[in-house]
C-alpha cells in the first residue's frame, strides 16, 4: 500500500526494464521446464519458425507491449523505445542463461538443460549468437510496443490473421488428415504445406487470406449484423435453427471424414465433457466443491465392468445396454451415500473430504484385500463393444456417436434440472446456506439431489470409458482425473454447459492433438487455475448469473463512468 | 449447523450412527482378533510406535504451516505440500553435491546442517513468492477462489518441478554416521529416525517460542484473533501473513529434508499425501492451534504405523499395509464430519465456511 507512490513516480524506463526483466524471468523458466525444446520440434512454418521459438518470441512480445504501457503520472517517453528497451531485457535474461549453460553443466540438475534447448535460443549459435538474440528481442519488444498504438481497425485483423497463421501451422497434422484426399483437398494440402508444416508460400497465403477477410469483415461486419438485425423475429429463428441443424449435422460428419485418430480425441473430450456436466451441478450449479469426483466415474466403470465383462471377473455377463442403467443408478446410489456423511460439511472442508473418499476408493479398488472381486491392479478385463442389431461400436468413429447422444441427453436433463425447482434451489444454496434454509429449502435433500445427480452422470461416464477402453484399472481412476475435470469447469465458467463443452475442448482435446502440450498438461492447467481466479474468475464461457454477480460493480462503474463525464462535458461545454 | 440438520431429519441422524458404529465395531473386533491371535510380540508393537512418532514428528512440521495459515487466513493452503516436496529435492541436490565431493560422510554435523538451512530458504522462498503472486490478489474473494487457486499452485508446482528434473526418482545420498541403529533405553532405534525425531522436536519448540514469546508471535496471534482489530491496533497485517507462510514453510523445508533422509528417494509427486495427512493432522488437533498440529500429526504417526496390523490384521485381511491410507483418510473423513473442531476441542467458529 505504500510503496504505490513510489512506482508512481518512478522513471518509466526502469519500469519497462523491470518488466522486461520479470518476462525474462518467464522466458527461462519456459526454457528450463522443457518447453522450449520439446515444442521445438513442433513447426508452425516450416524451417522458418517452431512453436519452441514462438513461446520467447512471446514473452518478449508481451514485455514490450506491456513495459510500452504509459503508468499514471509518469513522464511521457517514447512508447516504443521503451518497449524496445523490455524486449532486450528480455533478450538479456535469456543471454545470461546461455552463457550460464555455456560455463558450467547444468544438465546434473536440470534436465531440459540440453544442448538442444540452448542451440533453440541462441538461433543454434551458442554465446556468439548473444548479439543476435539481444537485436531480436529489442525488435520484437518494439513490435509489441508499436501494437498499443495501432488503431482498432488496423490491429484487430493484424491480429486475428497472425491467429490463423499459427492455429493453421500448429494444426497442420490435423488439417492434413482432413485434407488427405484426392483431387481438390489434396490440391490445397500441396498449396499450403510441405512434410509436417505450413511452407513459407503456404503461410504467406494463409496470412494474406486471413487478414484480408477479417479486414473486410470488419468494414462490413456491422451491416450484415444490421441485416441480420432487421430481419423478422421468425426469420431470425429459422437461421438460428438453420445454423445449429447445420452444426449438428457436421459434427455426425466428423469420424466418417476424420477417421480414428480425431474420433478417438472427440470420444475423450466428450466423456470429460461428460465428467464436466456432472461436476458442474455438483460444484456450479450447487457450489459443492467435490475433489472425490472420480470416485463414480470408478464406480460407474468397475459396475458395468463387473456386469458385463467376459473375462475372469464378470459376474453375469449382461449386455452394454442392459448394464449402463445399473451402473448409471448405482453410481447413483453411491453419490448418496458419501453424499450423507458430509452433508454438515461446508467449502474447503468439504473439498478435503470428498477427497478422501475418492484416495479411500481408489486404494481400496487397488487393494489385495479386494483383490479377488475387482481384480487388484491387474483389473477387470474383456468388456465387450455394445451392439445395436447387427451394428457394433467396435472403434473411436462408431462410439463417437454414443458419447455424442450421451452428452446431448445429459445436457438436456442438467439444462431441465438447472431451470427447475431444484435448480433454483441448488442456486441458492450456493449462494448463501443460511439464507436459503430459512427460505425453506431442506438443505439435506436439495445438497443429496445435487450430490446423487453428479454422480449419475459421472458413472454413465465411467460406463462409457470401460467400454472404449475395453476393461478397468483402478490406475484410470486417479486424483488427477478430479482436477482436470475441476480444471476444464473453471476453464469453461463455473455454472455454464457451454462453458464445460469449451473447457474440455480446450483442455482434453488441445493436449491429445498436440501431444507436445500432454506433457505440460497439469503445469498449465495449474498456471490456467491461478490465472483464471485472478483474471477471469467467471470462466471463459461466463453463466449468466455468475457473470453479473462477479461484474456487478464493474459494469455499474463502467456504465456511469463515461455518461458522468460526458453530462459534465455538456454542462461545461453548455 | 451440523446438529440443526440433524434434529430435522433422523435418516441421516441414523445413518451417521451406523457409520460410527460400522467403524467402532471394525476397529474394536479388529484389535481383539490381533491380540487374541498373539502373532506379534512387544518389540514389534514398540517399533511400530518409535517408527510412527518418527513419521508423526514429520508429519507435525508440515502440519505446523497448515495450521498456521489457516488461523491467520482462513483458507487451506493446498500447494503446501509441494512446499514441503521443494525443501525435500532442494536437500537431495545439496547433499548429492556434498556426497560427491566426500564432505558429506568427512563432516557430516556441518554438511547436514548447511543441508536443512538451505532446505528451509529454498520452500520459503517458494512459499512467500507463491504468497505473493497466487494468493495475495485473491484476498477478499469468496472462499472457493483461493481454494482453487491453491489446487492450481499445488500442481503447477509439481509439474514444475517434474519439468526440471525429471519425473524419476532421485535417490538421496546416505550418511555413513547415520546407518544402524542406537540403543537408548534398551530400546534399538534406527539412527535417522533418532536424528528426526529429536530435529523435529527442536524446530517444534523452537516454533512454539517464536509464535508465544516473540513481538512478531503475538503480532500474528493478534492477526489470526481478529484481523480488523488487529490492523487497527497498528500491525502490518500483510506482513503477519507473509510471516506465517514463511515461517510455516521453513518448517515444511526441514520436514523435506527429514523425510528424504528417512526414506532416501525424492519425487515430485513426494508432497502430495504427506501433505494430505499433515492436514489431516491439523484438523486432529483442531486447525489453527499449534500445539494441536503437534499432537496431531504425532498421533496420526502412530495410528497409521501401528493400524493397520492392529485393526485390520485381526479381521483376516490380506496384506493390511496396503491400506495404511486409507486408515489415514478415513480418520481425516470422520475429523471432518463429527469433530471438526479437532480432538484438542479449540472452538474454531467456522462461520459460512
Amino acid at each position: 500500500m505504500e510503496r504505490a507512490p513510489v512506482s508512481r513516480y518512478r522513471r518509466p524506463w526502469i519500469a519497462a526494464v523491470q518488466k522486461g526483466l520479470l518476462c525474462g524471468g518467464v522466458a527461462v523458466f519456459l526454457a528450463l521446464v522443457g518447453m522450449v525444446e520439446t515444442f521445438a520440434g513442433r513447426q508452425i512454418i516450416v524451417g522458418v519458425f517452431s512453436l519452441g521459438l514462438a513461446l520467447p518470441v512471446l514473452t518478449a512480445v508481451v514485455a514490450g507491449y506491456q513495459g510500452s504501457q504509459r503508468q499514471a503520472g509518469g513522464v511521457r517517453g517514447a512508447p516504443v523505445v521503451r518497449g524496445a528497451l523490455a524486449g532486450a531485457a528480455v533478450g538479456a535474461v535469456v543471454s545470461a542463461l546461455v552463457v550460464l549453460g555455456n560455463l558450467v553443466n547444468m544438465r546434473s540438475m536440470f534436465v531440459s538443460a540440453s544442448p538442444a534447448m540452448f542451440a533453440a535460443l541462441s538461433f543454434g549459435r551458442g554465446t556468439s549468437g548473444i548479439p543476435l538474440v539481444l537485436l531480436g528481442a529489442a525488435a520484437v519488444g518494439a513490435v509489441g510496443a508499436a501494437a498499443s498504438f495501432l488503431s482498432a481497425g488496423v490491429r484487430r485483423p493484424l491480429v486475428t490473421a497472425l491467429a490463423w497463421t499459427l492455429g493453421v501451422g500448429l494444426f497442420q497434422e490435423l488439417l492434413q488428415i482432413l485434407l488427405h484426399a484426392e483431387g481438390a483437398r489434396s490440391a490445397v494440402r500441396e498449396l499450403l504445406f510441405i512434410e509436417d508444416g505450413l511452407s513459407i508460400r503456404g503461410a504467406t497465403i494463409v496470412f494474406a487470406l486471413s487478414w484480408g477477410s477479417s479486414t473486410v469483415w470488419a468494414r462490413r461486419g456491422g451491416a450484415v449484423r444490421q441485416w441480420h438485425g432487421r430481419l423478422p423475429a421468425p426469420r431470425q429463428r429459422v437461421l438460428r435453427l438453420g445454423s445449429l441443424g447445420g452444426a449438428v449435422a457436421l459434427l455426425l460428419l466428423v469420424p466418417l471424414a476424420a477417421g480414428p485418430f480425431i474420433s478417438q480425441v472427440l470420444v475423450l473430450v466428450g466423456l470429460f465433457a461428460l465428467l464436466g456436466l456432472g461436476l458442474n451441478v455438483v460444484v456450479g450449479f450447487a457450489g459443492l466443491l467435490d475433489l472425490g469426483y472420480v470416485a463414480f466415474f470408478a464406480i460407474g466403470a468397475y459396475t458395468l465392468g463387473l456386469l458385463t465383462s467376459v473375462g475372469e471377473y464378470g459376474i453375469v455377463g449382461l449386455s452394454f445396454w442392459a448394464a449402463v442403467p445399473v451402473a448409471v443408478a448405482v453410481s447413483l446410489v453411491a453419490g448418496v451415500l458419501l453424499g450423507v456423511p458430509v452433508l454438515g460439511i461446508r467449502g474447503d472442508y468439504l473439498a478435503i473430504a470428498t477427497l478422501g473418499f475418492g484416495e479411500i476408493i481408489r486404494i481400496l479398488v487397488l487393494s489385495d484385500f479386494l483383490r479377488p472381486w475387482l481384480g487388484g491392479s491387474q483389473g477387470v478385463l474383456g468388456i465387450p463393444k455394445p451392439m445395436i442389431g447387427g451394428f457394433e461400436f467396435r472403434g473411436p468413429e462408431q462410439l463417437f456417436y454414443l458419447t455424442l447422444v450421451s452428452c446431448a441427453l445429459v445436457i438436456f436433463v442438467a439444462m431441465r434440472l438447472r431451470d427447475s425447482r431444484l435448480g433454483r434451489a441448488w442456486m441458492a444454496v450456493r449462494e448463501d446456506e443460511d439464507v436459503a434454509e430459512a427460505m425453506g429449502i431442506n438443505l439435506v435433500n436439495v445438497k443429496l439431489m445435487a450430490f446423487a445427480m453428479g454422480a449419475a452422470f459421472g458413472g454413465l461416464s465411467g460406463a462409457i470409458f470401460a467400454v472404449m477402453v475395453g476393461s478397468v484399472f483402478p490406475h484410470s481412476f486417479q486424483l488427477l482425473i478430479s482436477i482436470n475435470v475441476l480444471s476444464l469447469i473453471i476453464v469453461g465458467g463455473m455454472g455454464s454447459m457451454p462453458g464445460v463443452i469449451v473447457g474440455s475442448l480446450f483442455l482434453v482435446g488441445l493436449p491429445e492433438l498436440l501431444r507436445e502440450f500432454a506433457e505440460y498438461r497439469f503445469l498449465i492447467y495449474g498456471a490456467a487455475l491461478v490465472l483464471m481466479m485472478q483474471l477471469r474468475p467467471e470462466g471463459l464461457w461466463p453463466a449468466e448469473a455468475l457473470k453479473r454477480e462477479l461484474h456487478a460493480s464493474e459494469e455499474v462503474g463502467a456504465a456511469a463512468g463515461p455518461e458522468d463525464l460526458a453530462a459534465s462535458d455538456r454542462r461545461g461545454g453548455g | 449447523m451440523q446438529s440443526s440438520l440433524m434434529r430435522r431429519l433422523s435418516v441421516v441422524d441414523l445413518y451417521l450412527w451406523a457409520f460410527r458404529i460400522v467403524v467402532l465395531v471394525v476397529v474394536v473386533w479388529g484389535m481383539i482378533g490381533t491380540i487374541m491371535a498373539r502373532r506379534y510380540p512387544g518389540e514389534v508393537w514398540i517399533d511400530f510406535v518409535v517408527y510412527g512418532l518418527s513419521q508423526g514428528s514429520i508429519y507435525a512440521l508440515i502440519a505446523l504451516g497448515y495450521t498456521m495459515v489457516y488461523g491467520i487466513l482462513r483458507m487451506i493452503n493446498f500447494a503446501h505440500g509441494e512446499v514441503f516436496m521443494s525443501g525435500a529435492y532442494t536437500a537431495y541436490f545439496v547433499a548429492a553435491a556434498f556426497g560427491r565431493s566426500g564432505y558429506l560422510d568427512r563432516n557430516p554435523v556441518v554438511s547436514l546442517l548447511v543441508v536443512l538451512a538451505v532446505a528451509m530458504i529454498t520452500s520459503t522462498a517458494i512459499a512467500v513468492l507463491l504468497e505473493r503472486v497466487a494468493y495475495r490478489p485473491l484476498r477478499g474473494s469468496p472462499r472457493l477462489v483461493p481454494l482453487i487457486a491453491a489446487i492450481g499452485a499445488s500442481f503447477f508446482l509439481q509439474y514444475a518441478f517434474r519439468g526440471f528434473f525429471g519425473s524419476g526418482f532421485q535417490a538421496y545420498p546416505e550418511t555413513q554416521v547415520l546407518k544402524g541403529t542406537w540403543a537408548i533405553a534398551g530400546i534399538s532405534i534406527l539412527r535417522t529416525q533418532a536424528v528426526v525425531l529429536v530435529a523435529a522436536v527442536l524446530m517444534m519448540l523452537g516454533l512454539y517460542a517464536f509464535v508465544m514469546r516473540t513481538k512478531t508471535g503475538t503480532a500474528m496471534r493478534a492477526v489470526s484473533e481478529d484481523r480488523e482489530a488487529a490492523a487497527l491496533m497498528g500491525i502490518d497485517v500483510d506482513r503477519a501473513i507473509v510471516i506465517a507462510f514463511a515461517v510455516g514453510a521453513s518448517m515444511a523445508g526441514a520436514a523435506g529434508f527429514l523425510y528424504a533422509l528417512v526414506f532416501k528417494q525424492v519425487h515430485f509427486f513426494m508432497g502430495f499425501i504427506p501433505g494430505i495427512k499433515a492436514f489431516t493432522a491439523a484438523v486432529l488437533g483442531g486447525i489453527g492451534n499449534i500445539p494441536g498440529a503437534m499432537l496431531g500429526g504425532l498421533f496420526l504417526g502412530i495410528f497409521e504405523s501401528a493400524g493397520p496390523i492392529l485393526f485390520l490384521d485381526g479381521l483376516g485381511i490380506v496384506a493390511p499395509y496396503q491400506l495404511k491410507d486409507v486408515i489415514a483418510f478415513t480418520m481425516l473423513v470422520m475429523v471432518l464430519i463429527f469433530r471438526p473442531s479437532g480432538i484438542m476441542g479449540e472452538r474454531l467458529v467456522v462461520k459460512k465456511a
